[in-house]
């Protein structure tokens, strides 16, 4: 009685069209189901934040426990780290890498720089945040400040610098190189006026994408250089700063009966902030591509 | 060639390599630094009570147990997530998918992936989990249930990208191999291409958990954050506090050098460790692959 109920589906279990017809549906529906919701949270977000915004958003003070006014303080602030971390994480970022395609022998040395590259890299940012509190803040004294975020931040960017321009200086041909020194170049000059200049799209991706993070993150600032609200602009390196994502954290987390619109508003400068980045390094990065002869 | 131009060779020769050792430095300094200010506390609070089940810093209750059970509980969430939707979706994006759904979706999910993550915890207080309330009639939609799912998303487009890469790099031969047996193209890819891929695909899954164990604005924005232990399957529809949350949320009430402020630091410590084994297991097996595959090459 059961027999052919059995025999049926064992029929069917080995049908490997309708196995793989019903193999690529669930991914496909997998795939739109990583679809949607990115597309809703992005278009949702504009929508309630385009409004918002405009030119007096930008450039004005907060005012009334920051219920009122714009974010002009925060946008600055957050300028103000995307630099600071940049003139520390930059200059290292790529003679690390610079170390590591030209000069670095394969040995155990080299594999141990990798493993600290790969493990900067995965390091908790609020671990990022204690470290830069423990460090700058009160072992070198340089209190909460621009100066200690800053520095936080740039070790944090370290790994995505050093990583994608390694594989910007790897991607110019060793023959140009030969070439070069065979001309009677030394290293260093053969890497500042060569190989550099190549990679130089590949390293300012990089850069980019590095920083981009940076201006995102609220961990390791949290500690060591936001501030909750400031009635006025940092004077200088050793002042404590507003940025986007601790006055998005703030405003929708510690401000009771804070205006939607500000949240939605702020929320979608820091996402421009952060995705024109993300824009500027993907079309450096193709133009590049496109412009590459080798 | 002038001697100027030797000792200008020599002086940036020397800054190049001192650069190329920083990552080592920095690592070795956060690790110094956690130590420094975290191991304090074990001479200050008891073992006893520090591995207990009650977190309340102000009676100097430091049971560190809820918040590791915390993270644990939303970290496990987060992968149950990331792990088939990832894998799921780098297989559709390299094995299966269209030009034009490639084209969609890889810039959409890098998208995701920049996104900072108080944008998306932003959002998760005010649609996300207010709609999880209702649809699941809790008490709170401020649950371990909302951060597993918000932190699966946050973990997804690391996932992906790995796992695709790991795909990417099979060679096109071993499918091939496969077509001219007569396997389907639904075989190829799960009997072949997939397990070839596995190293890569398991440092995908390894570095997802990574990510999700270590973000912290997103948990401390919707997981409630109340300290309790997680005993059963009902923790997650109950509001947890992970060890980075506790971090982020304590750190900036304490004294500093206080018993508090030491075992904040111990936590993150504990933190630091998690990551560094899961880190460097995962490049133990990207570097066992390269080495295998360098002998298949020879």
């Amino acid at each position: 009685m059961n027999q052919p109920w059995t025999r049926r589906l064992r029929a069917l279990a080995s049908d490997q069209d309708l196995i793989q017809k019903v193999g690529y549906t669930a991914l496909t529906l997998v795939a739109v189901s990583v679809f949607i919701p990115i597309v809703l949270v992005l278009g949702y977000l504009v929508f309630k934040g385009v409004g918002v915004i405009d030119w007096e958003f930008l450039t004005a003070m907060p005012y009334d426990g920051m219920r009122k006014g714009g974010i002009m303080p925060a946008v600055v602030g957050t300028f103000y780290l995307t630099v600071g971390t940049a003139i520390f994480s930059v200059p290292i970022g790529i003679a690390s890498a610079v170390y590591l395609s030209e000069y670095a022998k394969d040995n155990a040395l080299t594999r141990l720089i990798r493993i600290a590259i790969i493990n900067l890299s995965g390091i908790p940012s609020v671990v990022y945040g204690l470290f830069g509190l423990g460090l700058f803040v009160l072992f070198l004294n340089f209190g909460t400040s621009i100066l200690s975020a800053s520095l936080t931040l740039s070790i944090m960017t370290l790994p995505v610098i050093i990583s994608t321009s390694e594989e910007a200086i790897r991607a110019v041909p060793q023959s140009f190189r030969t070439v070069s020194q065979s001309l009677g170049a030394t290293k260093w000059q053969t890497i500042r006026r060569i190989v550099l200049p190549e990679a130089t799209p590949g390293i300012i991706t990089g850069v980019i994408l590095g920083l981009e993070r940076a201006a995102g993150e609220t961990a390791p600032i949290l500690f060591t250089g936001a501030a909750f609200f400031l009635p006025q602009l940092p004077g200088s390196v050793f002042d404590a700063t507003m940025a986007l994502p601790y006055h998005l954290f703030v405003i929708s987390t510690q401000i009771p009966e804070m205006p939607f619109q500000i949240q939605y508003g702020t929320a979608l400068v820091l996402v421009f902030f952060v995705l024109s980045m993300n824009l500027v390094a993907t079309i450096i990065r193709s133009r590049a591509r496109a412009k590459r002869q080798w | 060639m002038d001697s100027n131009v030797d000792w200008k060779e020599f002086l940036l020769t020397w800054i190049i390599k001192i650069s190329g050792y920083s990552a080592i430095v920095f690592v070795g300094l956060i690790f110094f630094f956690l130590l420094k200010e975290g191991l304090p506390t074990l001479t200050e609070v008891s073992l006893s009570n520090l591995f207990s089940d009650r977190w309340y810093p102000i009676e100097e209750y430091y049971g560190i147990l809820p918040l590791i059970s915390g993270s644990l509980v939303i970290t496990i969430g987060a992968t149950a997530i990331a792990v088939p939707l990832g894998i799921g979706t780098a297989v559709y994006i390299s094995e299966i998918a269209p030009k034009w759904a490639r084209e969609i979706l890889k810039p959409l999910i890098e998208l995701l992936g920049g996104l900072p993550s108080v944008v998306l915890g932003f959002l998760g207080i005010l649609i996300f989990t207010p709609n999880l309330r209702v649809l699941l009639d809790l008490p709170t939609g401020l649950t371990a249930l909302a951060g597993s799912i918000m932190l699966g998303f946050v973990a997804l487009p690391t996932v992906v990208s790995v796992a695709e890469d790991a795909l990417d790099t099979v060679p096109r031969s071993y499918r091939e191999g496969a077509w001219a047996l007569g396997a389907t193209n639904w075989q190829t890819i799960w009997k072949v291409t997939l397990p070839a891929a596995r190293s890569g695909v398991l440092t995908a899954v390894m570095l997802g958990v990574g990510r999700a164990i270590g973000e912290t604005i997103i948990v401390m924005m919707v997981t409630g954050n109340a300290p309790v232990m997680a005993t059963s399957i009902s923790a997650l529809f109950s509001p947890v506090r992970t060890m980075t949350a506790s971090i982020a949320a304590e750190m900036g009430e304490v004294a500093n050098d206080s018993v508090h402020y030491h075992t904040l630091f111990f936590i993150g410590m504990i933190l630091f460790i998690i990551t560094l084994i899961i880190n460097i297991t995962a490049s133990a097996v990207v570097f066992r692959q390269q080495k295998r595959s360098e002998k298949a090459l020879s």
